[in-house]
């Protein structure tokens, strides 16, 4: 498939690494100008696909186009027309940040002049300052990641690959961060797929997402829409017999869907609130004990249980709660 | 905290810088590196000074005497003889492999390949920055060569055709240094590439002239490659424009080349490899 909408496509993509198959199938189109978040637990295959789009790894099978170009036959096509900041930002702590910009316009081709004037105009968007002249080594991990972004901007690429953009971020870079790619987006008009484990970062930057697990691409579409599939509403029933308390739950009539993780029980409804007192009255009724019971909007990790029977955040934790943990390590 | 103010921006068009502007670009990295390095080449620097004063100072009456020196005093200079191993000590083995290393371990060498440089130049813009260190390494063994009194019998250009020989020398051992750092990625097992250097180095004629050697130890420094490339650096200090000599010299770096360059160039396309 060619078509000049799609920034990204992909179709039917498989990697393997010996016996393992971490990525199972992904097909995926990626308009222009459009920013796709692709959301999933370590290990889903987020990264291999990632590689594979920006040229560092072949595909075992199926194939791929960014920018109008195959990843496989016309990388070096592909390269000219991408940025990429990948998760361990790869910079070299022996330059300064003035150094590695004019290195990687060199290296771009571009003459000396059109990458200063790149660099006067990336300096700005990313907010780099007089840091821009000492060396990478004495960069704080917010400042590195803006001068990764800006180095992957620097050759004016249509589309930018961002690997887990915020992973190990302060909430305030985070934040930072997101305006960044929020600014990229609509100012530069750049198409952006991102990776991410964090479900708020994929609902906050994302106009769509793909969920992959298991390297299987197991939903798509707006968030919004996504979570409207779910339901309007979440009862959230936190219980000690999950099994007693779904039988006991069948019987209540207006439940769209019961989906259950270890104790906790997600169960979708189009009018919660109307519902809530139905659920407490039957698990009541068949003797269920109850630890706790909250009425919620859906969220994309509601999404990722009921396409995956896992709850995401299990293994990902969201940035609020990595920036509550890092909070109560500094206190103790 | 103020949101990112929007500015119209500059739009470029990429291109292939080729392959000898990639080269200088990465080269020129390279070589910014050093002086950020001192740490790493203020030793290599005392290491070939304190052999040099150490050889001397043990050696230099024996040798010039006779049997070895020959019948007149001044027939043997040992200070003369020693500045070519003083120059092989200071830049055998002193290369930017360790920064490749780091390189590939921070993920930096991942994002040179994102990029459409040439794939020869990210091995080649390293052995660039050898070529200037080897000489910026040479410069000081040669200046305490001119204080103590030796001279070049092949004059200025000799000293030229020295150097050339001495940095032709450095890229082609420092092959084996990248093979490891491409093939590894790993720091200690780029440093344990100074096993290499022993044999290659020491079983020379590294201390007494090569016709002075008997038994096995001569059979394997005749076989040695950098046995003639020490000569050929003799010859140009020594005797003047002595072409056997240099050809011998020639041969001996090409012979090291032809195996280091081939292993140096596999291990960067098996660690390209998208496989």
């Amino acid at each position: 498939m060619t078509d000049s909408t799609y920034a990204i496509e992909a179709t039917d993509l498989h990697r393997d690494f010996g016996d393992v198959r971490a990525v199972k199938g992904v097909t995926l189109a990626v308009r222009r100008g459009e920013i796709y978040g692709f959301l999933g637990p370590n290990g889903a295959g987020k990264t291999t696909t990632l590689r594979i789009l920006t040229t560092l790894l072949l595909p075992s099978s199926g194939s791929a186009r960014v920018a109008g170009h195959d990843v496989v036959s016309d990388a070096i096509s592909v390269r000219l027309k991408i940025g990429t900041a990948l998760q361990d930002v790869g910079l070299d702590a022996k330059q300064t940040g003035l150094e590695l910009l004019r290195l990687q316009g060199s290296l771009y081709g571009l003459s000396r002049r059109e990458t200063n004037r790149r660099i006067e105009e990336l300096e700005h968007l990313v907010d780099i300052g007089d840091a821009i002249n000492r060396l990478i080594g004495t960069y704080s991990g917010g400042m590195k990641r803006r001068l990764d972004l800006a180095a992957s901007l620097i050759h004016s690429p249509e589309a930018l690959f961002l690997d887990e953009p915020t992973t190990g971020l302060d909430p305030i870079s985070r934040s930072r961060v997101w305006e960044y790619v929020r600014a990229i987006n609509k100012e530069m008009g750049v198409t952006i797929f991102l990776t991410t484990q964090y479900l708020e970062e994929a609902d906050a930057l994302a106009e769509r997402v793909g969920i992959i697990n298991h390297g299987v691409l197991s939903a798509e579409g707006a968030p919004a829409e996504l979570k409207r599939a779910v339901g309007a509403d979440v009862i959230v029933a936190n219980v000690a017999d999950p099994e007693q308390a779904r039988a006991a739950l069948d019987r209540v009539q207006s439940i769209q869907k019961v989906d259950a993780y270890e104790n906790e029980l997600s169960i979708s409804a189009t009018d919660g609130a109307a519902l809530v007192s139905d659920v407490a009255l039957a698990l009541n009724q068949a003797g269920v004990g109850v630890n706790s019971l909250t009425l919620r909007t859906p969220t994309l990790d509601d999404v990722f249980l009921q396409i995956t029977g896992e709850r995401m955040e299990a293994d990902a934790e969201s940035p609020q709660r990595e920036s509550e943990r890092q909070t109560a390590e500094a206190a103790s | 905290m103020s949101a990112v103010e929007a500015r119209p921006m500059t739009n470029v068009v990429a291109k292939r810088a080729g392959f000898f502007r990639d080269m200088g670009s990465l080269g020129g990295r390279a070589l910014r590196s050093v002086p950020r390095d001192m740490e790493v080449f203020v030793p290599a620097l005392i290491i070939p000074v304190f052999f040099f004063a150490i050889n001397v100072g043990m050696m230099q009456d024996l040798l010039e005497g006779p049997p070895f020196g020959g019948a007149a005093p001044g027939d043997f200079d040992y200070k003369a003889f020693q500045i070519p191993v003083a120059v092989l000590f200071a830049v055998t083995g002193l290369s930017r492999a360790n920064v490749m290393v780091l390189d590939i371990q921070s993920g930096y060498f991942d994002r040179l390949a994102l990029t459409p440089v040439n794939r020869l130049a990210m091995l080649l813009g390293f052995m660039v920055a050898d070529m200037a260190l080897a000489v910026a390494m040479s410069i000081p063994v040669l200046i305490l060569a001119f204080a103590i009194g030796v001279e070049f019998a092949t004059g200025p250009l000799g000293i030229v055709a020295l150097l050339a020989l001495t940095l032709v020398w450095a890229v082609v051992y420092n092959g084996f240094t990248y093979a490891i750092a491409l093939k590894t990625g790993n720091p200690a097992a780029v440093n344990t590439s100074f096993i290499i250097f022993f044999p290659l180095v020491f079983l020379t004629p590294l201390f007494v002239p090569q016709d002075a050697m008997t038994g096995w130890m001569a059979t394997i420094v005749q076989y040695n490659p950098v046995t003639y490339v020490l000569g050929g650096m003799r010859a140009l200090i020594s005797e003047g424009w002595a072409l056997g000599d240099l050809l011998a010299a020639g041969a001996g770096v090409g012979v090291v080349g032809l195996i280091t360059i081939p292993l140096a160039t596999l291990a960067l396309l098996g660690r390209i490899r998208r496989a």
